[in-house]
């Protein structure tokens, strides 16, 4: 069934009948038809008239059809640590999550501060030609905080923003330099909030639980001294600052009090900060490496925090921080081990659950989250089912039941908490340009 | 008890009292002309140890010989760590070897946790970064309940940097499970986050903290970790700070002074307060070897098929 279906959608004409679109770039959640020509969407309607030539998918009574969901934030690895994940693993793990689309972040051996390695990038993106790939260039040469990257090149070769993530950029005025010239090409710099004294060693939240297992705290504060620094420096400069990976409620109060002044700032928050605490930290597996991450997992009231900034519209971005690590680099101490989760494959199933079912968001809301002010952001592509548009559609099913499973992931690494978890909600099929590049087995899609 | 001894905090009450009571029955085996049973002989207790210890690992090596258990020292300097092999390929190779017991002192909180996991051994914590050392926390109880009988209701002290010392959370987590009123005291840059959620009193003034306590449990500066920005200068720390005869004043006629050691006198305790009348320093170490033979006689004692 399922290659017929890959069949169906070789053809040059199809259409998706009866399933339920939700696409709030265009005002859309209900019931419509949606026409496939040449890799583009042709016509979204009701009962869209089946001409000769088109191949029809009924799709089943349930499943969501949603622009093309992207993923702002990922690390791909490629070059230099391939034995942790490469672009062809990382954006097979993206499709089978539900993305389209990724922007991979720069701090790969050697850094992404040129265009040659941003060709390379996409280079074996095309090979791959699974999700489309951003590249997210360096905002300093060999991210070491010091001279500006060639900036205006990175946006030519095809970057979409500038980020020295892993770290933050290193001084204010480093920053001020960089958003008033990344501001002359439309490129956005994502900002790692972090005052690097204030986390010194540190590897976990700061607090009672950090303190009980005597683990080197990092308290919210370390990341919003640094949101704060750079609301202000996109004030003075008029230049868009994006808070990556938002984690402690006082950064959210920082980009709350930011917008509320008119600053040009965004933030995303990853899955696994609006789903766990630090609480992780000790139960049920104490110790595991798979609940460090950078920033760390925060307390019940910033978990909380970020939930009412998902629901009241304060946080712009879902995104992954998908940070994959080969299983020997995590089978160490917690102070060894690197920080970072993989998340492309569990982000979709993670949202479902915890956020639509419970109530804090509409699907048209996650949409939004997950495509369109990702899109936005980056200025790409996407983010609307518009005629004319490329064909770039996720196809989700909310009621799906999803046991997540590290064996069945495509990603090169398997450091997730969330191995076992069952969660409601999931990818029933992925379609980049009008060409299906996964398909859920799970799913019952009937031609 | 569990397979494992990573914590005070995988004891219940009724492990605890089963430990000090066992030892009570060990110290007296240290009290013969031959101090020897046969108890843990034919079993093979390896003492991996990752940071330097003088007092710990010659504490359990002793408590190993009187158990006639067949022991084995690894000291790993932490240079060789750097380039050599990961703790987990470590104990794997030791664990090829089928030994009983594995005693691990390691720098890293939690490295007792990783070992057990992969470990068909019994894992003992000696020291797991700023995490635990229940086997000291023990033997502090121990020392305790043999001067005043009771660990219950008694106010303990405990003073010094609390934010590195692993033996701060056993303790806390010991005597306040026993009944205890513990209060914590020491600068509010060693002052670890949330501290008061374990149940105790915290004061920033010593001589609030030692008013009428009956045990005064000092904790070991240690200068190599406080890189100029926790207090100033160990002048200022030891006049602020420091455990001396004046503040052992304010604490109740019969107050025992404990210190886990290694001491920097004149640092965290002066030496006529550390060698004074009310020292139990010493009684600690001997305790700690029949606390050490009741852990190792409780976890690996059982003949095949108990």
């Amino acid at each position: 069934m399922v290659r017929d279906l890959e069949m169906t959608f070789h053809m040059p004409k199809c259409l998706l009948k009866g399933g339920r679109v939700v696409d709030p770039a265009n005002g859309r959640d209900g019931t419509f038809d949606v026409l496939i020509d040449g890799g583009r969407i042709a016509k979204v309607g009701r009962d869209l008239p089946v001409d000769a030539g088109v191949a029809v998918v009924d799709i089943p009574s349930g499943l969501v059809i949603c622009p093309g969901l992207i993923d702002m934030h990922v690390h791909l690895r490629e070059p230099g640590q391939e034995h942790k994940e490469t672009v062809a693993t990382g954006t097979a793990a993206a499709v089978a999550g539900g993305f389209t689309a990724v922007a991979c972040m720069p701090n790969t051996n050697p850094v992404n501060d040129n265009a040659g390695v941003t060709e390379y990038i996409l280079n074996k993106a095309a090979e791959a030609n699974l999700a489309r790939v951003y590249p997210i260039g360096a905002v300093s040469k060999g991210q070491a905080g010091e001279q500006l990257a060639e900036i205006a090149e990175l946006g030519q070769a095809g970057c979409v923003a500038i980020s020295d993530d892993g770290r933050p950029v290193a001084t204010a005025m480093l920053m001020r330099r960089a958003l008033e010239y990344a501001g002359m090409f439309n490129l956005p710099v994502i900002e790692h909030c972090e005052d690097q004294t204030l986390k010194n060693d540190g590897v976990a939240h700061e607090g009672f639980h950090a303190s009980a297992l005597g683990l080197r705290g990092i308290p919210g504060e370390a990341e919003s001294i640094m949101a704060l620094r750079d609301i202000a420096l996109a004030e003075l400069t008029r230049g868009a600052v994006h808070i990556a990976h938002m984690s402690a409620r006082q950064t959210l109060d920082a980009v709350r009090w930011g917008k509320s002044r008119g600053a040009r700032v965004t933030c995303e928050v990853t899955p696994h900060h609006f789903v766990l605490t630090d609480e992780r930290l000790g139960t049920p597996i104490a110790f595991d490496t798979n609940v460090k991450m950078n920033p760390p997992l925060r307390e019940e009231a910033d978990r909380d925090a970020m939930l009412a900034g998902i629901a009241d519209g304060s946080v712009d971005v879902i995104a992954t921080d998908h940070a994959p690590h080969h299983y020997d680099e995590k089978r160490v101490e917690f102070d060894h081990a690197p920080f970072g989760i993989t998340g492309l494959e569990t982000a979709v199933s993670l949202c479902f659950d915890r956020l639509v079912h419970s109530g804090i968001v509409s699907l048209a809301r996650l949409v939004e989250l997950l495509s369109v002010n990702p899109a936005r952001v980056l200025r790409v592509a996407g983010g609307s089912l518009a005629e004319g548009a490329p064909a770039d559609i996720s196809m989700l099913a909310p009621d799906l039941s999803v046991t997540v499973s590290v064996a069945r992931m495509r990603s090169k690494s398997k450091n997730t908490p969330f191995d076992g978890w069952t969660l409601r909600g999931g990818v029933a099929a992925t379609m980049v340009g009008g060409r299906i590049v996964y398909v859920n087995e799970a799913v019952d899609l009937r031609m | 008890m569990k397979k494992d001894l990573l914590g005070i905090a995988d004891l219940t009450r009724e492990d605890i009292y089963l430990i000090l009571d066992t030892a009570e029955a060990m110290r007296e085996i240290g009290l013969r002309p031959i101090k020897k049973v046969p108890t843990l002989r034919g079993k093979t207790v390896v003492n991996l140890f990752y940071e330097p210890s003088t007092r710990t690992r010659t504490s359990f090596e002793i408590a190993e010989k009187r158990l006639s258990a067949d022991t084995l020292n690894i000291a790993v300097a932490a240079s060789s760590v750097l380039k050599g092999e990961t703790l987990v390929d470590t104990a794997l190779n030791i664990e090829a070897m089928a030994p009983d017991v594995i005693v691990l002192r390691h720098a890293s909180s939690g490295a007792c946790h990783l070992l057990s996991r992969i470990c068909r051994s019994r894992v003992i914590n000696a020291g797991d970064g700023m995490h635990e050392h229940p086997t000291q926390a023990l033997l502090d109880a121990f020392t305790i309940r043999e001067h005043k009988k009771r660990i219950e209701h008694l106010k303990v002290a405990i003073v010094g940097d609390l934010l590195h010392s692993r033996v701060l959370r056993s303790n806390v987590l010991l005597l306040t499970g026993l009944g205890a009123d513990v209060w914590v005291s020491g600068p509010a840059t060693l002052m670890p986050a949330g501290i008061e959620r374990f149940g105790v009193r915290t004061s920033t003034s010593v001589d609030e903290a030692v008013a009428d306590a009956d045990v005064i449990m000092m904790l070991r500066i240690q200068q190599e970790r406080m890189h100029g920005v926790f207090f100033p200068s160990l002048r200022e720390y030891f006049n602020t700070f420091g455990m001396t005869a004046a503040r052992i004043a304010r604490a109740k006629p019969d107050v025992i002074i404990m210190h886990p050691g290694p001491m920097n006198r004149g640092v965290e305790i002066a030496s006529d307060v550390a060698d004074g009348p009310f020292s139990v320093i010493l009684e600690q170490v001997a305790n700690g070897v029949a606390v050490r033979m009741a852990v190792l006689y409780l976890l690996a004692g059982g003949a095949e098929g108990d």
